[in-house]
């Protein structure tokens, strides 16, 4: 047993960190909030290119995958940057796609998704698309089955301004009445947890280099105990999150993608709720690219599975595994 | 990475399982905070050391298997599993030795550790003082020189199963004395029923002797019971602390072990809602230490030190012990209030999780100041 990433998975983590760094992510997230989708576009092919999609995707239809650890590794890296773009959504809509009993709509779609040609939404039995309006591949799983949706449909803006809630309009193609779903739902709770938790670990470090600059009664209030321990007890919730989603990626198990969910995505949240009252007043602001973090938190916490939806599965014949 | 054990693993993980399962009592041992309890435990003990089940991380010569940390932790998971016995010993087990194994000589090790794995000989912790708590290095227990040893005078106090232990451990300052209290402090072994010695039990809660102050009146201890250095007891002091809140004081399995059982009584209990969150995240978090651990035993053994990393530990299991037992509490209704169950005895023992072994604000403290960087400040 050795319960570490390798040095080959720590080195394409990091390739993607120094990638984003030097994209100026923040600004591609605004811009993207605006309707402005250029650059986030050539920054999602970018990815593709590094292989972050072609993770989700099988060998035979263009992909790398699965490489679920690779993916969660590479997740880790979107949310630390505050990576714009149907995400979790691509990985969940390439794991449905492969999982179809009839290989037709995977031969045609999923070779895209891996090179990044195309960026695919889901809305998930009745749910939201995120991004629908910006993914060219739109999927609705429905009561009669999973469709390729024609448009967007009605399209609402999120408490996340980098997103964007497609309802998808009725109709389009039945690519299969009975789709197995289980794979899809399992993978877009992991990349979310994955992707929350490196919200979380940006949302830290900025509050910590905040409260180590800005001084009041003539010294850094980063020395102030109430200060440190609301931080520690950050670092303490992320730090424990962080092998729940290596593990989960790991075992694919139900219930450790659910425990992994539940506890990065709080982990981030509560991380959120701490950067925003230490930054004082300046953090309830959308100019500073603090605001970017603190509202994808509150998104990915009830995005795939809401805290309670999570724990009910935990609950699910946890047995004695040990 | 991976999670998958060896089948030389497996196997040590089958052979301890089916010990244990022979073996462990069938119904609770009384309260190892009174002395019928005490004596029970200690048996325990000796029929663990037996089969040299008692501390299995340690060399074949002191009794142990010499099995790796990924086997110590299996073993655990298998001991608490198993619903054996709390281990009476483990500060002896899980701050001296390794003291002694890092610090100690080789004749120190093989005088004292056989005797600790048998239990014929239990240890206590003797460190804090009334004026020294969290502010540890303000201790005033004195070591002042003597034919062929040391005279100790002082006062100690919190001192964890002193009421009925047979030797205890400490800190005590040797001077010179300066200005930096870290300085001139030397750890010491002692024998708790030795002449000057006073054994004063203090009631817990629960209103069970376990802990007690310590009267010290010029008590004897021969040089051959200074571990390390004159003057370095500080700094040897720190590294059994790292080991305390790091990875030997509380196993995983343990906590695996209280989950189940904890998720087993809300289902006998009809899964009330009310307690459904907290029943969750007990799972989720035994999952999530035991992970971590996993995470911490990989490093260990790719020959990192754990530093500052084991204050993120300490905070988590103690604030989550308590959580777990809580949520027992509200799961048991108005039951919850009786006194005479494991439940309530396990959520008394928990309430101290947080304050020994370095209080969770001083962790807190050192996590902000180590982990994260940010600028010391006063306490």
């Amino acid at each position: 047993m050795r319960f570490l990433l390798d040095a080959e998975q720590r080195a394409f983590a990091a390739s993607l960190d120094a990638m984003l760094t030097a994209a100026d992510t923040p600004s591609v997230a605004r811009e993207w909030g605006r309707g402005e989708r250029t650059r986030g576009c050539a920054l999602w092919s970018r990815l593709a290119g590094a292989g972050v999609f072609a993770l989700a995707v099988p060998e035979k239809h263009g992909g790398l995958g699965p490489r679920p650890v690779e993916l969660v590794a590479a997740f880790v890296e979107l949310g630390r940057h505050a990576v714009p773009g149907p995400l979790a959504e691509t990985v969940a809509a390439a794991v449905l796609l492969a999982d179809l009993p009839e290989p037709g709509p995977a031969e045609r779609l999923l070779p895209a998704l891996a090179s990044g040609a195309a960026m695919a939404s889901v809305a998930w039995r009745g749910g939201f698309a995120p991004d629908g309006d910006a993914a060219t591949v739109r999927l609705a799983l429905g009561p009669d089955g999973l469709r390729l949706s024609p448009g967007p449909g009605r399209v609402r803006p999120s408490l996340d301004p980098a997103r964007r809630l497609a309802a998808l309009e009725p109709g389009g193609a039945l690519l299969c009445a009975d789709p197995p779903t289980a794979r899809a739902l399992g993978h877009a709770r992991l990349v979310t947890a994955a992707q929350a938790l490196g919200v979380g670990q940006a949302l830290l470090a900025r509050t910590v280099a905040h409260v180590g600059r800005r001084t009041q009664f003539g010294v850094p209030v980063g020395s102030f105990q109430a200060v440190k321990h609301r931080l520690a007890d950050a670092r303490i919730a992320l730090e424990f999150a962080r092998p729940l989603v290596l593990g989960a990626a790991l075992t694919l198990d139900r219930r450790d993608v659910a425990a992994a969910k539940v506890a990065a995505c709080e982990a981030a949240y509560g991380t959120a709720r701490a950067a925003l009252q230490l930054h004082g007043a300046i953090g309830y602001t959308a100019e500073d690219d603090l605001s970017l973090w603190l509202t994808k938190a509150r998104a990915l916490l009830n995005a795939w599975g809401a805290p309670a939806q999570c724990r009910a599965e935990v609950l699910l014949g946890a047995g004695d595994r040990r | 990475m991976d999670l998958t054990h060896t089948a030389a693993d497996e196997a040590f993980r089958a052979e301890a399982r089916a010990w244990l399962r022979a073996r462990v009592p069938r119904d609770p041992l009384p309260s190892l905070e009174t002395g019928e309890g005490f004596a029970a435990h200690r048996r325990w003990e000796a029929e663990l050391a037996g089969a040299r089940w008692s501390a299995v991380h340690w060399p074949e010569e002191y009794g142990g298997r010499g099995a790796s940390l990924v086997r110590w932790l299996l073993f655990e998971e298998e001991y608490w599993a198993a619903g054996a016995p709390g281990r009476v010993n483990q500060n002896g087990i899980s701050l001296l030795a390794p003291t002694l194994f890092d610090h100690g000589t080789a004749h120190q090790r093989a005088r004292v550790l056989p005797s600790m794995a048998t239990g014929e000989v239990v240890w206590a912790q003797a460190w804090s003082e009334p004026e020294a708590g969290s502010d540890l290095a303000a201790l005033r227990a004195r070591a002042v020189r003597a034919d062929g040893g040391w005279l100790l005078s002082g006062h100690k106090t919190w001192s964890s199963r002193a009421a009925f232990a047979d030797r205890a451990f400490g800190l005590f300052r040797t001077g010179p004395d300066t200005d930096r209290p870290h300085e001139g402090l030397t750890y010491l072994m002692f024998d708790l029923r030795a002449p000057g010695v006073t054994v004063r039990p203090i009631a817990r809660l629960d209103g069970l002797p376990a802990f007690a102050e310590l009267f010290l009146d010029e008590v004897f201890v021969p040089d051959e019971d200074v571990i390390g250095e004159c003057g370095q007891g500080w700094r040897i002091a720190m590294s059994t602390a790292g080991n305390e809140r790091g990875l030997m004081l509380r196993s995983p399995g343990r906590f695996l072990a209280g989950a189940e059982r904890l998720h087993r009584l809300w289902r006998e209990r009809g899964r009330p809602r009310a307690a459904r969150d907290g029943v969750a995240d007990a799972l989720i978090g035994a999952r999530a230490y035991q992970l971590f651990t996993y995470a911490a035993a990989a490093r260990v053994l790719d020959g990192e030190r754990l530093g500052p990393e084991s204050s993120l530990n300490k905070v988590f299991w103690s604030e989550y012990d308590v959580a777990l037992h809580e949520t027992a509490l509200d799961v048991l209704g108005a039951d919850g209030e009786a006194a005479d169950t494991d439940w309530a005895e396990r959520y008394v023992f928990s309430l101290a999780g947080p304050l020994y072994a370095g209080t969770n604000e001083i962790q807190r403290d050192i996590i902000a100041e180590r982990l994260l960087g940010l600028p010391r400040g006063r306490r």
